[in-house]
């Protein structure tokens, strides 16, 4: 896997009039992990999505080496349309095509997006995650949803993906089980 | 390459009328249907029906144009489609651009065909059903690039949209109704050649603003 980091200086994050968090650093390279901790509504969302660009940071900077993939609430799948084909279009964007075997989704490709429940779509979501080969996962929430079995599928992908030399994000106030996990607590950087 | 072709096909499945999970019909039939009830709200007058039927042609086309406005965008940015296409490089721009493409392949081809029996129903045939027909060859795209720039700029306005979507679209969709519809009566070969060159303005502009208009939004 390329080599990827992501540096991230002095970030600050504004919504609305209420500074969520400032005077955040932070430093992964590949084969690191770090789980961002913090109560519902303190930006945890918001810091994955500074890091992706996705969002402007209020203060400070974020430098990224390497292609992000995000994993979050939205699937990014076509409703209307069966899992199989949906993922099909990604497949078509991404250099690999997603394992459905190891997610246990073998079974449901030829059910529309919109019949599939929760955890179902969350794993079509790690589908397309795991297809694009991205180096650097950002992961909002990533265990929302998932059963035990679940829980443990995607414990064990982030430590393959971690142990290949990739570079894992993870936002979720849910206990997540990898070895060396780092922790960030956001609850330290508000004013 | 492979992308522009991945996205231009996944966007014509949506959009075109006719295909699964797709576009409908309904704009191609509002048009038919305007054109069809005119006669009967202006009255059995041959002259006046010829005289302001292209008209009418014209502002059932531009409104056949905006009616699927709803979900030419805004449904993929909040399924987090824009987000996943800007995490793989995809700019916004060619995004809006290829969008207004297949926003024109569903509705411009329509409108052009059933502009003749439309041109029927009110009276129109001869040159003055070339000069329709060229018009809209030439306005059409323009209204898929209004269309496409009003909903980007909605495209954050969750629901709310509508009201300001008809405030955008008056002042855009003015020169190319003016020049558009005009070529039938004063403006003759002048007016389509303006048609073409607001449209192709339009057109021009449309990916600017609306990728700008959508990274925008994200910030919201």
């Amino acid at each position: 896997m390329e080599a990827c980091r992501i540096t991230a200086r002095d970030l600050a994050c504004r919504r609305g009039d209420r500074v969520l968090f400032a005077g955040l650093s932070l430093d992964l390279a590949g084969g690191e992990a770090c789980q961002v901790v913090a109560p519902n509504g303190m930006g945890k969302s918001s810091l994955i999505r500074i890091i992706a660009g996705l969002l402007r940071p209020f203060a400070g900077s974020v430098e990224r080496h390497g292609m992000a993939g995000l994993l979050d609430e939205r699937p990014a799948l076509d409703e209307h349309q069966p899992l199989g084909a949906a993922l099909d279009f990604w497949h078509r964007l991404d250099p690999q095509s997603a394992p459905l075997d190891q997610l246990g989704l073998a079974d449901l490709t030829d059910v529309p997006v919109r019949y599939l429940s929760t955890g179902q779509r969350k794993r079509a979501a790690l589908a397309r995650l795991i297809g694009q080969q991205a180096p650097i996962w950002l992961l909002d929430e990533p265990l929302n949803g998932l059963d035990t079995r679940g829980v443990a599928m995607v414990e064990d992908l982030v430590a393959g993906h971690v142990a290949a030399g990739g570079l894992a994000l993870i936002a979720s106030h849910q206990p997540f089980a990898l070895p060396d996990l780092r922790r960030l607590d956001l609850a330290t950087y508000t004013r | 390459m492979s992308t522009l072709a991945a996205l231009l096909r996944r966007d014509l499945a949506r959009l075109l009328p006719g295909m699964r999970g797709g576009g409908s019909l309904l704009p191609l039939l509002f048009f038919l249907a305007v054109a069809m009830l005119y006669p009967f709200a202006i009255g059995p007058n041959p002259t006046l029906l010829a005289a302001t039927g292209g008209g009418v042609i014209w502002v059932a086309a531009l409104l056949a144009a905006i009616l699927p406005l709803d979900r030419l965008l805004a449904s993929d940015v909040e399924a987090g489609f824009f987000d996943q296409w800007a995490l793989r490089g995809v700019s916004e721009e060619l995004l809006v651009a290829v969008r207004m493409v297949a926003h024109w392949l569903s509705f411009g081809p329509f409108i052009m065909l059933a502009a003749l029996p439309a041109s029927a129903l009110v009276g129109i045939d001869g040159d003055k059903l070339r000069t329709v027909e060229l018009g809209l060859l030439a306005g059409t795209p323009g209204l898929a690039a209004i269309g496409v720039i009003i909903a980007s700029v909605t495209v954050a306005l969750k629901g709310g949209g509508a009201a300001l979507s008809g405030l955008l679209l008056i002042p855009l969709a003015v020169p190319l109704l003016v020049f558009g519809a005009g070529s039938l009566s004063t403006g003759g070969e002048g007016g389509l050649a303006l048609t073409g060159a607001i449209s192709l303005l339009l057109v021009a502009i449309a990916p600017f603003a609306g990728g700008a208009a959508i990274r925008a939004a994200r910030e919201g």
